[in-house]
């Protein structure tokens, strides 16, 4: 097991910093958001489970060839000598240690992000009851009685509201009101809310890594443009960037007179506001469908192997 | 019909257009047109009552109902989640265009061009 465990190790680390590097550099991505969407889901879920995996594995070795069998091995000498078995030396220990604690560690942040997200979406949503009034002609979304262009949505458990204030109503015409509310409607149907959460939560968890807050982004800018291109199915590009750059360009003179204690503008949002301005101008060719199914071959492979070096016996 | 939601708008609509507290039957007297029960308006204030956005005075009978904030300061409270700079709060919701400076925003209106 001591092999397999080398290999989870090496892909872990690869998977945790040159991947992550080159994909955050990739042009392709505004060609295929989607297909690098999943990547990236792919990258950070095999990324913990080689890292977790091989310091099992590590742990573990003194106990057997596969993952089941060497548990079983070390509950059952456990329970024989009623304390730390002796095949387990102090690197074995600590590696097993590490595991769960790693482990326990990711999994209560994942908690912990989506109920504290979840408490904050509820009272979101009541006080957008309570000061907006549903939109004619277009369920599910409401009006919020106020003079800043702002616009989004707002998903939940069971019912979604993509919520739009009379500022922007006013700023905005038909067609570009109709892209942004498809936009959001994109967000909502596809649940982008879910991807998001889970790279939020991951961020959370390793806050001193750059490498996890750098996807956390990419995937923010991946689901805009997935959005975006959602919105393009019912009016024409120009159309779209023009409701994007109008919002954009009005959201700062009322934002400060309607909030007095704002934080300074998220990093990187006028980028990517640019981003999908230019995007937009000049719409790059889809990705050719063998290559779309190459990455989402890679995504299942990056899966697979790890899972495999963790329960295949024959490695040792 | 008026939704449960509907409801807590209106009733919450009233509270707010007055500064002094209000009985239930105050308040059932102004929602005219709707033809609502008694234990419908008090079962809207306590649901109200429930989520922080009205206090009940207790030593008065009937009890009588005010509002916990203003719909200004809710309304900037909303504004802040929506407008506010730490992900933290903004995590919930997915806007359509997020918060820019104004330097970006001349850097926008530039590529917007005439219109």
């Amino acid at each position: 097991m001591l092999i397999a465990s080398i290999l989870l190790g090496a892909l872990a680390v690869i998977l945790a910093w040159p991947v992550p590097v080159l994909l955050a550099g990739a042009r392709w991505q505004s060609r295929s958001p989607a297909v690098a969407l999943v990547l990236w889901q792919s990258i950070a879920l095999a990324g913990g489970l080689s890292m977790i995996g091989a310091l099992l594995t590590f742990g573990l070795a003194p106990f057997g060839d596969d993952l089941v069998g060497s548990v079983a091995a070390l509950v059952t000498a456990a329970g024989g000598t009623g304390g730390v078995p002796g095949e387990l030396q102090f690197w074995h220990l600590l590696a097993l240690a590490g595991a769960v604690l790693l482990g326990g560690h990711l999994l209560l942040n994942l908690v912990i992000t989506v109920l504290r997200s979840e408490a904050q979406r509820r009272r979101h949503a009541q006080l957008v009851s309570l000061l907006s009034s549903p939109m004619e002609h277009s369920p599910g979304a409401r009006i919020l009685d106020t003079p800043a262009p702002v616009a989004y949505c707002l998903p939940g458990p069971f019912r979604s509201i993509t919520v739009l204030s009379a500022g922007l109503v006013s700023l905005l015409d038909a067609g570009e009101l109709e892209a942004v509310i498809e936009h959001e409607r994109g967000h909502l149907s596809q649940r982008h809310d879910i991807v998001l959460i889970l790279f939020r939560a991951w961020h959370a968890s390793l806050p001193w890594f750059p490498i996890a807050y750098g996807a956390q982004l990419q995937v923010a800018r991946l689901v805009e443009m997935l959005a975006d291109d959602r919105a393009r199915r019912v009016v024409d590009d120009a159309t779209l960037a023009r409701a994007i750059a109008l919002t954009g360009t009005a959201v700062p003179a009322v934002a400060e007179s309607a909030v007095r204690q704002v934080g300074g503008p998220e990093p990187g949002t006028l980028l990517e506001v640019t981003e999908r301005i230019r995007r937009l101008e000049r719409l790059p060719n889809p990705l050719p469908r063998a290559a779309n199914g190459a990455i989402i071959a890679a995504a299942v492979a990056l899966i697979a192997v790890p899972t495999a070096l963790l329960v295949a016996p024959a490695l040792a | 019909m008026a939704t449960l939601g509907e409801l807590e708008r209106a009733v919450m609509d009233l509270l707010w257009a007055r500064e002094e507290s209000q009985s239930a039957y105050q308040l059932q007297e102004q929602l005219t047109g709707r033809e609502l029960a008694a234990t419908t308006v008090l079962t809207v204030l306590s649901r109200l009552e429930a989520k922080g956005f009205v206090e009940r005075e207790r030593s008065s009978r009937p009890h009588r109902y005010r509002a916990v904030a203003s719909r200004e300061d809710h309304m900037a409270t909303l504004m802040h989640d929506v407008l506010g700079g730490a992900t933290d709060r903004t995590a919930v919701l997915e806007r359509f265009v997020g918060s820019v400076t104004p330097e970006d925003a001349e850097a926008l209106r530039r590529l917007l061009g005439p219109r």
